[in-house]
């Protein structure tokens, strides 16, 4: 029914994640517009499943539960980084190696 | 009164997400960012997805957006006196890269779904009067994707063991 302004609205945030991993240099910060972008994708597949079927649902499920580990890896990544560093700026953090 | 009940949910969840990318203090960003996380979470609601909804509630804006919140007090980022926001040039670049993101994706919108892919119309809507919503969901989850529902607990159980290895003092 809201297929078209919801297919909008979505595309609407996934732009703002990119913009905001564009635009910031604070770790957590673009590690949150990772997650927007993340959001705006699962809306997209909610409001796909109208259409072609509850598996989309389902995969929303899993998109969520990759974000939930993904996002306790990655703030344990940010906290041994700030453990090292002293910073989450990532213009000085850009060597691989410790 | 639907139809403007969504609009509502999405401009909220759009404004939410502009002052999230724009807000110079992490916790002001976390807290916008659970803003938008909470209007998406209507608009599944409203798009039938009651479960998924509450979900989103419960996970992303009680669980992930709490975890954010601790490691950005832990971090003692809360206040900051420098702007981490890029310059002029990296604000140029973003805006560029941002339209023509937005460009591409809102000419995609305009593709017709394949008919071959296509359920019939009220199909959807028959099998949750059917079965209820929260059966339709777990039926696929537990019949046709049984082995990925699997696959991932073994993924949380490795995220598990990697956050405690990661954020520990001494290996």
């Amino acid at each position: 029914m809201y297929l078209g302004p919801a297919l909008a609205v979505s595309a609407i945030l996934f732009t703002l994640g990119v913009v905001g991993v564009l635009l910031r240099r604070n770790a957590i910060v673009i590690f949150m517009c990772v997650e927007l972008m993340l959001n705006a994708v699962n809306l997209t597949f909610v409001a796909l499943s109208q259409q072609l079927g509850l598996d989309g649902q389902v995969f929303v499920f899993f998109v969520m539960t990759v974000a939930a580990a993904e996002a306790a890896v990655g703030l344990a990544i940010v906290i041994a980084l700030y453990r090292h560093r002293e910073t989450v700026n990532l213009d000085t953090i850009n060597l691989l190696r410790g | 009164m639907l139809t403007f009940t969504f609009y509502l949910f999405s401009v909220l969840a759009i404004a939410s997400a502009v002052l999230c990318i724009t807000r110079r203090s992490p916790v002001a960003s976390a807290l916008w960012l659970a803003s938008t996380l909470f209007q998406v979470a209507g608009l599944f609601v409203l798009l039938g997805a009651p479960f998924l909804g509450a979900v989103q509630v419960l996970v992303y804006v009680g669980a992930i957006m709490v975890l954010f919140l601790f490691v950005i007090m832990l971090l003692n980022l809360g206040r900051q006196e420098a702007t981490d926001i890029r310059g002029l040039r990296g604000k140029v670049l973003a805006t560029v890269l941002g339209l023509v993101l937005i460009g591409e994706l809102l000419a995609l919108r305009s593709v017709a779904l394949s008919a071959a892919i296509t359920l019939p119309a009220g199909e959807v809507e028959r099998k949750v009067a059917e079965q209820g919503a929260l059966q339709a969901l777990a039926l696929p989850l537990f019949h046709q994707y049984v082995v990925a529902f699997e696959v991932t607990s073994v993924m949380l159980l490795a995220a598990i063991v990697g956050a405690v290895v990661l954020a520990k003092r001494r290996l």
